[in-house]
């Protein structure tokens, strides 16, 4: 069976005066049927641009996706018009980005704004779009749907705002959900509410999901596979189990080091990578990571070490496993 | 000034705070303005803090934990309650009494970029303090404390002469504490101060907390939204809901065995980040959102969202109950 995405070479770069930055280098994965993917990476890992890459949202300029291919469902989304794309932005593939306030319309009723994509996709009446409005905002646990249809999205807190996002993404029943860093302006309790809410009405439409995340306990708590970026670049992928279990890039275990968690039994220390994250202005030469590795070796500072097979569905990007 | 009896502090306290409120006022009407209502912040706040130790302080936004530390150096000014540094009842000094304590008592914020001037060079932000205190001593002697300075939080002296917009993230916070250590506080008052890190970064931030604690023998108050990130620094935590501790505790203590349903909530919604774990982990995702804080305060702040609310929870306050400096818990599960 095809994968739902394959996403193949992609390359967006940005230009400014200082000059130019390749945020997201070469990155291929594929996406399967109802599955969770997480991508992960810490701020400048290019997981955010990935992402809006493949819904075609970056601002070009000063933006540009400069290579690659974004097949979904077996069509590269990169060759589309302008209409072409935005009839499967919110229909087959559904969004939710980290502010929600941003993505809503502070002028429009929560109803109108939930309907809107089912009678611009779907064809359906305006008085027939708001009857399933208020079923969707029933299904994302919104108390009292029907009188909340006429409220604005100031008057909503900002995990209800989540909420009416994840009603809107999956109002037209995608097979795919891109959620990027959906709960990361959230309270702890209110982000377990919503990724549960997201992860059950995935499972639900049988939309596969990409959650886009820099918290490794959510990627544990939700994801079945899990690609990791640094520097734009995809550094390991693989089953979370198995990632988490034998993590193989010097940087994913070092991600796995320096994470505080609740469960050891003593409060040791924790285990820093040293050194600053990567400037994509000025990377080095051979690997990006090279600088805080604490295996490196000398062929890493002069070649850039490829994503490769080191198991079934396990990739890394390390010349230790090349 | 004599502190009331009430608030002597043990020789070795360097901070008690009791019953500490802080409502921030509602006004309406645009030429006769009256007060509306109350925004009870901090809404009665009791603990002390030992010589040495490190208090964590957790709760999400609007429980009041960052209004605490604010109110402790006298940055918002308290409704009511007693704050005493160092033996010293604070709580009704104004700027200029406070501003030898100052020295004593500093602050670190989450916003390493937002609290740095971005047109002054590192060294002149790390003198500031010294010269605002008037103790900055000969040139020589004010470069060499500098220099002491940003070795200790990791910088190289060298950088002396860079702005802000020069460094990353991490290198910013250490100026931050590079420039509340400076003048030898002995109590630093830690906003988020690892919130907007990258998590490779936070381990080393926490870690040179940690080191300088132990250096320098400081007390901190660490005031953070993650209950993963203070267990790695506190001696005791502290869990704020709406205004007020609802449980302290010894860290391990607290991690081993939560009491308040609102503890075992907070512990319960962090992930853990171990797949097979998590699947395992039984999952009681506590519902609905924290209750405002200008409402009235019937019962317990926490019952309509608590799995164990009982009907007595609905109209009665518990109050924090337990053995001083060790564990109390505000609930009726465990009065």
């Amino acid at each position: 069976m095809p994968a739902l995405l394959e996403v193949r070479g992609l390359t967006t770069r940005f230009r400014s005066s200082g000059g130019t930055v390749t945020a997201v280098d070469d990155v291929s994965f594929d996406v399967a049927q109802g599955e969770t993917l997480a991508i992960v990476g810490e701020s400048g890992s290019g997981k955010s641009v990935t992402a809006l890459s493949i819904l075609r949202l970056i601002p070009t300029p000063p933006g540009r996706i400069e290579a690659g291919q974004v097949l979904f469902e077996g069509q590269d989304l990169l060759t589309l018009d302008d209409a072409g794309i935005r009839a499967i932005r919110g229909s087959r593939i559904g969004m939710i980005f980290q502010e929600p306030m941003s993505s809503l319309n502070p002028a429009l009723t929560i109803g109108l704004q939930v309907a809107e994509p089912i009678v611009e996709h779907r064809g359906a009446t305006w008085r027939d779009a708001l009857t399933r409005a208020r079923g969707l905002l029933d299904r994302v646990r919104i108390p009292d749907a029907a009188q909340r249809l006429a409220a604005y999205p100031h008057q909503f807190s900002g995990g209800m705002r989540q909420r009416v996002m994840i009603a809107m993404a999956q109002a037209c029943e995608p097979t795919l959900t891109i959620a990027d860093e959906p709960t990361t302006a959230l309270d702890v309790t209110v982000q377990a509410q919503i990724l549960d809410l997201l992860k059950t009405r995935s499972e639900e439409t049988g939309s596969a999901l990409v959650l886009i995340t820099h918290d490794l306990g959510v990627v544990a708590r939700y994801a079945s596979r899990v690609a990791v970026m640094y520097a734009g670049r995809i550094v390991e992928i693989a089953p979370a189990r198995r990632l988490y279990r034998t993590p193989q890039h010097p940087y994913t275990r070092g991600l796995m080091q320096s994470v505080p968690r609740l469960d050891s039994d003593t409060a040791e220390r924790l285990v820093p990578i040293e050194g600053q994250p990567p400037d994509l202005g000025r990377l080095p030469q051979g690997c990006a990571f090279a600088p805080r590795c604490r295996v490196v070796m000398p062929r890493c500072r002069t070649e850039r070490p490829v994503l490769a097979q080191i198991a079934d569905n396990h990739a890394a990007a390390c010349f230790h496993h090349a | 000034m004599q502190p009331p009896a009430s608030t002597m502090p043990d020789a070795d306290d360097i901070l008690r705070v009791e019953d500490l409120k802080v409502h921030f006022p509602i006004t309406r009407g645009a030429v006769f303005r009256r007060q509306a209502g109350a925004v009870r912040a901090v809404d009665g706040v009791t603990f002390t803090l030992a010589r040495g130790e490190t208090l964590g302080v957790v709760g999400e936004s609007g429980c009041g934990k960052s209004t605490t530390g604010l109110a402790i150096a006298r940055m918002v000014t308290p409704t009511a309650g007693r704050i005493a540094f160092e033996g010293v009842d604070i709580t009704d000094f104004d700027q200029d009494h406070m501003r030898p304590l100052r020295r004593r008592m500093q602050m670190v914020y989450q916003d390493p970029y937002g609290s740095l001037n971005p047109r002054m060079k590192v060294r002149d932000i790390i003198a500031e303090p010294l010269e605002v205190h008037g103790i900055a001593g000969g040139r020589a002697a004010l470069k060499e404390r500098i220099a002491a300075s940003m070795a200790m939080t990791g910088l190289a002296p060298a950088m002396a002469d860079r702005y802000p917009h020069e460094f990353s993230g991490g290198q910013r916070q250490r100026i931050g504490i590079a420039r509340a250590l400076v003048l030898e506080p002995s109590l630093v008052i830690c906003d988020e101060p690892v919130s907007a890190l990258d998590v490779s970064i936070q381990a080393q931030i926490v870690n040179l907390f940690v080191d300088l604690r132990d250096r320098l023998g400081l007390s901190y108050i660490f005031i953070a939204h993650d209950l993963a990130v203070v267990r790695h620094i506190s001696h005791r935590i502290a869990v704020m809901y709406l205004g007020r501790i609802v449980e302290i505790a010894r860290r391990d203590d607290l991690y081993r065995d939560p009491l308040h349903p609102y503890t075992k909530a907070l512990m319960a919604a962090i992930p853990i980040p171990d797949p097979e774990l998590e699947a395992t982990r039984p999952r009681q995702i506590v519902q609905g959102e924290p209750p405002s804080a200008t409402g009235p305060r019937v019962g317990c702040a926490f019952h309509r969202r608590c799995p164990a609310a009982m009907p007595r929870c609905a109209q009665e306050d518990p109050v924090l109950m337990g053995t001083p400096g060790e564990r109390a818990v505000a609930c009726h599960l465990h009065d």
